[in-house]
């Protein structure tokens, strides 16, 4: 089944500015779907329209089957949604906030109150239940925000950048229990600017770019997409000149350290051999950037040059 | 549906009406404090000091007779303030988005606000009354009239608030209505004065504030003298309401200022 069908939605604001254009996609059932772009692309104005905070200007909006203009309570009871921005009541506590959320799904404030001590335990806040949300730290607001999402336990969980600003330890643990959450069962659609966080999650991705869709496949293949890789080694000690490897230049970052772009999936052992035969001692070789953004920047040179044609 | 509407909206109206019940009573010294000192201050000035210089005024003493037109200046004011105050900030916080999420309707969402509003406004009218029996001998002549005149008109301007919170963009929008339209009208809605006190063509000028009517027919309700002919005001405080109803519901619906 289809957790979500887009069928070409756009969006003009104040007819001047086409945030989304035509945009069809389909989601399935217990996904766990990467929604990708830099800033402009569209993606929150795409997420706004599926949770009816934005008005759509055209196009059909169908959850679960359910077409979002006929079934509108339906179709809402479906969604969580955790926003981009921090939308919390500044001076309302953290419990309260959970249970009003629950509330405004119809559900009962006994069982609110249980939903409410589950998830700020699952997400580490049970300390922090009787706190005013201003007092939180960024972290500890942004997993506020996902239990509130969870509270009427939607089928259909929307995440806009939900780890922005959240340091590696507090990511790391949100990611764990955003895979769990969708291993039971629940689909996610992510939009992050961590694209190796939507690499470390997601089964499958689109790449939005001025509001039309230019990838749109498993991960798996967007990976392989990827022919090159840039890799940077780095010495024990300093290394004046080094020869080609396999017809492949060096670049010099510093004295101890080099970069080399190679085809992607090459045997890195021959690379080790190839310094071992020349006495040089490598303490460590990794990817100079992220795969992903590797290939988002390609997709958009090619975006680039196909309207400039 | 799991969670039928109906249910839905029952229990996020109560869930809404309790986060407004909490707001209004966690500021209260904002809330509920300021409007009971400031119509002391009436009552002893206007009413005590100044007022036992005025002699009946509709058979009634001075002070007597500006205790219901206090009491609606709090009602109005305070059911004003609440709304906007309260639905501006989540608009500007964002938290509305908890509410424009959930599969409660838009009236629900509406009703609760303004069900906070009203709260606000007849408690504190509630407070002003209390103050008020401190300094004159208050009855209420008819009591189906008081009651029916304070719940629209604290519904009505827990609607205007809501209204002006809408199209609200920053602080200053939340109170330029109150400071340069509300007060001006509710102090010359014959809050401390008969309308007939006014000379021509003041008295005229005077019916076309709507306030007057509502002030006029509050203190028919509660001493049994009006201005105007009471059925007039409540007529004018019935359409009132109802246009304010169809204007705020229009808004939410069609997301004007909390939606794109």
């Amino acid at each position: 089944m289809k957790a979500l069908e887009l069928d070409q939605v756009s969006k003009v604001y104040r007819g001047e500015v086409h945030a989304v254009k035509a945009i069809s996609l389909e989601v399935n059932e217990g996904d766990f779907f990467a929604l990708l772009g830099p800033n402009g692309a569209g993606k929150t104005s795409i997420i706004g329209i599926i949770t009816s905070l934005v008005n759509k200007t055209s196009g059909t909006i169908r959850v679960f089957g359910h077409d979002l203009d006929k079934e509108v309570e339906r179709v809402k009871s479906y969604i969580g949604v955790v926003p981009q921005e921090i939308n919390l009541n500044a001076f309302e506590k953290a419990k309260d906030i959970l249970v009003n959320q629950a509330g405004f799904f119809g559900i009962r404030r006994k069982e609110a109150i249980y939903r409410a001590d589950k998830y700020l335990d699952l997400l580490q806040l049970k300390d922090k239940q009787n706190q005013i949300s201003r007092s939180l730290s960024g972290g500890m607001k942004r997993r506020l925000m996902i239990a509130r999402a969870l509270m009427h336990d939607p089928r259909l969980l929307i995440l806009d950048e939900p780890t922005a600003g959240v340091d590696i330890e507090i990511r790391r643990s949100m990611w764990a229990f955003l895979d769990q959450i969708n291993k039971d069962g629940k689909t996610i659609i992510l939009t992050t600017h961590y694209l190796e966080e939507a690499e470390a999650l997601c089964r499958n991705i689109a790449i939005l770019a001025e509001g039309t869709i230019i990838e749109n496949d498993s991960m798996e293949n967007v990976v392989k997409k990827l022919q090159r890789e840039v890799f940077v080694i780095t010495f024990s000690e300093p290394v004046k000149q080094l020869q080609p490897f396999e017809g492949m230049s060096f670049m010099k970052r510093n004295m101890l350290e080099v970069e080399i772009e190679m085809p992607s999936l090459s045997n890195l052992n021959k690379l080790i051999g190839f310094f071992d035969t020349q006495k040089i001692q490598v303490t460590s070789i990794r990817p100079k950037r992220n795969r992903l953004e590797e290939l988002f920047v390609k997709l958009l040179d090619q975006k680039k040059s196909t309207d400039g044609k | 549906m799991e969670n039928s509407i109906l249910k839905i909206n029952l229990i996020g109206l109560a869930s809404l009406l309790r986060k407004e019940v909490n707001r209004i009573f966690r500021i209260w010294v904002q809330t509920i404090v300021p409007p009971a000192i400031s119509m002391t201050l009436y009552f002893v000035i206007f009413g005590s000091l100044i007022g036992s210089r005025i002699g009946l005024i509709q058979g009634y003493p001075y002070m007597t007779f500006i205790a219901p037109g206090l009491i609606m200046m709090a009602v109005i004011t305070n059911s004003f303030s609440n709304v906007v105050s309260s639905f501006f900030s989540a608009k500007l916080q964002r938290n509305l988005e908890e509410l424009l999420v959930s599969p409660m309707a838009y009236i629900t969402i509406m009703i609760g606000y303004v069900a906070g509003g009203m709260l606000r406004g007849l408690s504190v009218a509630a407070l002003v009354t209390l103050v008020a029996t401190f300094f004159t001998d208050l009855s209420v002549a008819h009591p189906a009239i008081t009651i029916l005149v304070i719940l629209l008109i604290s519904f009505s301007f827990s609607l205007a608030g809501l209204i002006n919170a809408v199209f609200a963009k920053n602080f200053d929008d939340i109170s330029i209505i109150p400071t340069f339209i509300l007060t001006p009208l509710t102090y010359l809605g014959g809050v401390f004065f008969s309308v007939q006190m006014l000379p021509e063509p003041w008295q005229v000028i005077a019916r076309f504030n709507p306030i007057l009517y509502m002030v006029d027919a509050f203190r028919y309700g509660m001493l049994g003298v009006s201005d105007i002919p009471v059925t007039h005001g409540i007529t004018i405080i019935v359409i009132f309401a109802i246009s304010l109803f169809l204007i705020a519901y229009y808004l939410l619906k069609t997301g004007r200022g909390i939606r794109d």
